[in-house]
């Protein structure tokens, strides 16, 4: 497949041929990669390319008309997004989603919903039926999670209430408290100031390399996806373009006339150049 | 640790368990078990000082009304649906305790509860389909269930004794019955007491935030492994469960259960407390109750205070009392949903905010 994956069995996401149209909108076609567990991946592309799509399809919200999409060697392609989450597969959203008139703090126990083992009838006796003590036990996973991305102060606040970074964050925490294998980060950073950016950035290597968690991120700053990306796809007009090192990527002739805009005549001078910085890349 | 009688002007907590209270503060605690306390000496003060049979009697119908309407609460307030079918529900649990009763001989202690869990069947069926849908079509659909319920009342004879109604025992604990106003006031009290805990401890675990999730972001709520189908149909069956207590209790407290109480306009009533007391607030769901109950008691009031001025004359508010006891709740509602759409528990939220912080308002 040429991904740069060895092993098989490190792959814990496996897209393949997936297409998906709204009408006479193709908004992906026969889009194919896989992500090694571990990975940080990053996913490019202009504006209306197809990014969301690509996400929503792999947590459920969207099925693909064709191809499949594999989790940790099964087929989800047919799994509904609840059933996902449960095993496995988190994500944050492009457009705020969290659940604005609960606290933080309730937002972020919403995410622990499948590692609950309460009902109604023990959440209603709360003391007796053991929900109390199971409340609070996870409540205590939460405030690491809470203490990890620095939003203490606002831990009683109402969600809906928070400016737009402070929700991107409280969004990331509610995600990570699914404790998923696979996290999904649809622009993170998007609308954020630069002090903001570089937290956030920081929040997602940790979450990578110390919760060893696999993460896949739809990025448009091109300097935090160079910085902390392990590999990037490019996707343009609902196709992949390219995959690969940031730097290879980069430096791939059709992904600088889609997405960055660079005139034909340039591009073949700067080739050279930039495989070199690919070399340099693999490196990290 | 908050000392009773101090309110900590800020946020102190020191252990997750204080953390997670249904009382914000001890003092608050205190004062709710206080008030409980009270309420369980008034049928003695009646019984012995002076006459409170009618202040009770009203109590009595605040509680069981109170019970369904935090039902309707849980399914409208707190998970987002629809319903204007509730008082059928309450109607189905007020037919279904005395059939269990009279049909089978089960003790009318228990067949309360067993009336209860068969409403939630009831609402359950009708809300497999409800959980599918939205907005005005789910009104529709449970516009048809309240119909539906209310024709099935009329038809069913060996359930509801048809149009000659159902006579319904009382309630007895180990031969004594609890047949006088005094008397039952205990039994409303504590199952008031019990459901509204409940549904206090259930919004704060994992189910109740679930349906909270459903109703602010349905889309996320799924994200977040929340089956959107299983919660929206358990809505119901739990809001059907408060309302067929309530009905149940309505009944044993009547004596008898006539076809005719339970319409539309019931339900919308229902839904008039829940907006006046405030959406997806569990007390409030009692205040609005209680405004609700209390508002005829105030106009009658008015009317004899009025007698004879010029209002009365031009209103002729003797002759026409009912109609505008009708016209007073309506303009109630949307008074509410206009100037205090959050309800009254927002209200009395604020107002404890600002003593809690007298003299330094800032
Ligand atoms: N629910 C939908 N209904 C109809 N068309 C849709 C829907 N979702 C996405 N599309 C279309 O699919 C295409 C890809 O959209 P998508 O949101 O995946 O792009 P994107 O790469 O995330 O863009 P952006 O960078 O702006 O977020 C667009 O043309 C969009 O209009
Ligand atoms: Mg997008």
């Amino acid at each position: 497949m040429g991904d740069g994956i060895t092993r098989p069995s490190d792959r814990i996401l496996e897209v393949e041929d997936v297409s998906l149209a709204f009408g006479g909108v193709r908004a992906l076609t026969d889009v194919g990669f896989a992500v090694a567990k571990g990975e940080l991946f990053a996913i490019i592309g202009p504006n209306g390319a197809g990014k969301t799509s690509m996400l929503n399809c792999i947590s459920g919200r969207y099925r693909p008309q064709k191809g499949t999409i594999r989790f940790q060697g099964s087929d989800v392609t047919h799994l509904s997004p609840n059933h996902r989450a449960t095993i496995g597969i988190g994500r944050t959203f492009q457009n705020l989603a969290l659940f604005g008139h609960m606290s933080v703090l309730d937002n972020i126990m919403v995410g622990r919903h499948h590692l609950l083992r309460s009902n109604v009838l023990s959440g209603a006796l709360y003391w007796l039926g053991g929900a109390q003590k199971e409340e609070l036990a996870h409540r205590r996973e939460v405030e690491e999670i809470i203490d990890f991305l620095e939003i203490q102060h606002v831990r009683k606040a109402t969600a809906g209430t928070l400016s737009y970074g402070l929700r991107k964050r409280v969004e990331l925490a509610r995600a990570i408290a699914l404790k998923p294998e696979l996290i999904l980060l649809d622009e993170p950073m998007a609308g954020m100031n630069l002090e903001e950016k570089e937290d956030m950035a920081r929040y997602i290597v940790d979450l990578n390399e110390e919760w060893g968690m696999t993460v896949v991120m739809i990025e448009h700053d091109m300097g935090v996806v160079m910085d902390i990306s392990h590999r990037v796809m490019v996707l343009d007009f609902g196709r992949r373009i390219a995959e690969g090192l940031p730097a290879e990527v980069m430096a791939h002739p059709q992904v600088r006339r889609a997405y960055l805009g660079v005139a034909d005549d340039e591009e073949v001078a700067d080739e050279e150049v930039a495989e070199d910085g690919a070399e340099a890349g693999a490196g990290r | 640790m908050a000392t009773a009688g101090f309110r900590p002007c800020g946020d102190f907590k020191s252990d997750y368990a204080s953390d997670t209270r249904i009382f914000d503060t001890a003092a608050s605690r205190w004062w709710c078990v206080g008030g409980v306390l009270l309420l369980c000496l008034l049928p003695v003060v009646s019984e012995t000082v002076f006459d409170l049979k009618y202040e009770l009697s009203l109590l009595i119908q605040i509680g069981y009304l109170g019970v369904a309407a935090l039902g309707l609460n849980i399914l409208v307030g707190f998970t987002g649906q629809i319903s204007i079918g509730h008082a059928a529900f309450f109607g189905f649990g007020a037919f279904a305790s005395p059939f269990l009763n009279n049909n089978f001989g089960i003790p009318v202690f228990f067949a309360i509860p067993l009336a209860g869990l068969m409403s939630t069947a009831v609402g359950m069926l009708f809300g497999i389909p409800a959980a599918r849908l939205k907005g005005l079509y789910l009104a529709i659909a449970t516009l048809a269930a309240q119909f539906i319920l209310q024709d099935f009342f009329g038809r069913a004879d060996w359930f509801s004794g048809g149009t000659h109604g159902a006579p319904a025992g009382p309630f007895t604990i180990f031969g004594f019955a609890f047949d006088s106003d005094a008397s039952y006031f205990y039994v409303v009290l504590v199952y008031v007491v019990a459901l509204y805990l409940a549904a206090a401890n259930l919004m704060r675990t994992r189910d109740g935030r679930a349906l909270v999730a459903v109703r602010d972001h349905y889309l996320s709520a799924e994200m977040m492994g929340i089956n959107l189908t299983k919660y929206r149909t358990m809505s119901f069956g739990i809001s059907s469960f408060y309302a067929g207590i309530g009905g149940a209790l309505y009944g044993h407290y009547l004596g008898f259960v006539s076809v005719e109480g339970f319409t539309i306009l019931f339900s919308i009533q229902f839904l008039g407390m829940i907006i006046i007391g405030g959406l997806g607030s569990i007390m409030g769901s009692l205040m609005g109750t209680a405004f609700m109950v209390l508002l005829p008691e105030v106009m009658d009031g008015l009317t004899g205070a009025l007698a004879g001025t010029p209002v009365d004359i031009a209103l002729g508010l003797k002759d026409n009392l009912a109609y505008l006891r009708e016209v007073a709740i309506g303009v109630t509602i949307i008074l509410f949903l206009v100037f205090e759409p959050d309800g009254l528990a927002h209200r009395w939220q604020q107002i404890k905010a600002y003593w809690k912080l007298y003299p330094f308002s800032y």
